[in-house]
């Protein structure tokens, strides 16, 4: 039972740690890629190709006046970013990072826990995040600050559903809710003639229809351009986050950034395999550079999108979101059902 | 160690629901309220109901405390001033009231002294499933038409301010 808890510890340890770091460059990597796409060379100054900037961001936002101004309300106002911020850390407890590693004798699962509602658990604490972007625009008592974290709120709910439900499809596909097994499920290839050719992930077959609902729900979720009108600078501010600064403002877009992760991730897992890839049982710790790839791949996805598409206007985001996403989620939960029943 | 887990889980509830009835703020007795739903998940956790901890957070904690969070921020619902004084008589009707409820409990406590889980696993996804399509099916049909209605009745009372479609 000890050992239980110490490696699991470690193992907290460890993912909190990376997650920080990661956290951190992600922030230069799009300036940098968006930089690029923009024809520009992006942050280079502080250290050699820019690589000390999120060091720089960092001592800033440590030193920066942390402004309260007077007349919010003191108790969410400072709540809102811890509720933005622990529900974002929370969900890579049940992210299967890799396969096994053997060390010290002992074969150790290279994921924190796997419980057997982890899709669920997944979903429950972005339910619960949602509360951070309302408490943070209301309590800062500013009308662009309410009126951003409504529109935000309104629109993480209403794409909730055709997450979801998108993800559905897997689960019919899988017959588990748990993440390790719906990666074991994607085990093999497809074979023709002997020669493998694809591999069995769900993306191929037979959920090619929910991959592309979960990215763009996904998307909404993160309130990333081009569903990032709720902190659309132009017109809003900066939406719910307005009033913040120093680190209660660090929070909130380390938490944007570790929801972005986490999309990525349960993306991969859901529909690219997770850490699945060639002589992954031969080399163990292959898997994890193979989820950490794949991870990379829908983290630039995000970043392209972003650099690339115009912004939606509140009343086409809705209307994408109930009248084309949730339908199309539901043609999706039909057919995989229907594939389900007569494959098996 | 489940004990020590339960009595903490069983005295943060209590406290958060207790300040949801006495908070002025109604946006801090609903926060309150959250803060009761997610103990009460952890307490279904401790019981072998992850799907149902699960699914209270989403739907309840998530969802539907969304839409009172919404409501209370909108309508703009200020701190409560003094009620009427004409209900004023309300107030000694409580103690009696609320010591015949904890006698109540006490009762069906002391009564049943040996309560015993049920075998099996109950509140996982599969046992749920199982329930609600074989032998709950009807409930289940059921409870989805009522859902209909109350969202078509919603938009029959939202739709009436414009007259004249």
């Amino acid at each position: 039972m000890t050992e239980f808890i110490i490696i699991s510890l470690i193992k907290i340890a460890v993912v909190f740690f990376i997650l920080l770091t990661v956290i951190a460059y992600l922030s230069i990597f799009e300036r940098k890629i968006l930089g690029w796409i923009q024809m520009r060379p992006g942050p280079n100054r502080v250290g050699p190709w820019g690589l000390l900037q999120p060091l720089a961001d960092g001592i800033k936002f440590l030193f920066k006046e942390d402004l309260v101004p007077a007349a919010v309300d003191k108790v969410t106002f400072i709540l809102a970013p811890m509720v933005a911020m622990i529900p974002a850390l929370m969900t890579y407890a049940v992210i299967p990072f890799g396969s096994e590693i053997e060390l010290f004798g002992r074969t150790i699962p290279l994921h924190i826990t796997s419980i057997n509602v982890g899709l669920l658990y997944v979903f429950a604490l972005t339910s619960i995040g949602v509360y951070g972007i309302v408490l943070a625009g209301w309590s800062s008592n500013n009308k662009y600050s309410l009126l951003g974290g409504l529109r935000s709120s309104a629109q993480m709910i209403s794409y909730e559903l055709a997450l979801a439900l998108s993800i559905v499809g897997v689960l019919l596909q899988a017959g588990t809710l748990d993440l390790q097994q719906i990666v074991a499920n994607q085990a093999g290839t497809f074979k023709i003639a002997g020669i493998p050719v694809l591999p069995r992930w769900h993306i191929f077959w037979f959920q090619p229809l929910g991959f592309i609902i979960f990215l763009v729900s996904a998307n909404a979720e993160l309130n990333r351009i081009p569903f990032d009108l709720p902190e659309a600078e132009a017109e809003l501010v900066a939406g719910y986050h307005t009033e913040y600064s120093s680190m209660k403002f660090a929070m909130f877009y380390m938490a944007e950034y570790a929801n972005m992760i986490t999309a990525s991730a349960i993306a991969t897992t859901l529909f690219l395999g997770g850490w699945r890839g060639p002589f992954v049982d031969q080399v163990p710790i292959l898997s994890v550079i193979y989820f950490t790839l794949k991870v990379c791949i829908f983290i630039f996805f995000f970043i392209w999108l972003r650099g690339t598409m115009p912004r939606f206007r509140y009343d086409q985001l809705m209307n994408l979101g109930w009248r084309v996403l949730l339908p199309l989620a539901f043609l999706n939960i039909f057919i995989s059902a229907t594939i389900s029943l007569f494959v098996s | 160690m489940e004990k020590a887990l339960f009595l903490i889980l069983a005295a943060v509830c209590a406290v958060a629901a207790l300040n949801v009835v006495l908070q002025r703020n109604p946006l801090y007795s609903a926060l309150s309220l959250i803060a009761t739903l997610c103990s009460l998940a952890a307490i279904f956790i401790t019981l072998q109901a992850q799907f149902i901890a699960a699914i209270q957070v989403v739907v309840y904690a998530g969802a539907i405390m969304v839409l009172f969070v919404f409501v209370i921020m909108l309508l703009n619902v200020t701190t409560a001033e003094r009620t009427i004084d004409r209900h004023r008589y309300l107030k000694f009707l409580a103690i009696p009231f609320a010591g015949l409820l904890i006698t109540e409990v006490f009762y069906v406590i002391t009564r049943f002294p040996q309560a015993q889980m049920p075998t099996g696993a109950i509140g996982t996804t599969e046992s749920i499933g199982v329930y609600l399509f074989n032998q709950y099916l009807l409930p289940f049909e059921v409870t989805s038409i009522l859902i209909l209605m109350a969202m078509v009745g919603a938009m029959v009372l939202a739709r009436r301010e414009e007259k004249g479609k």
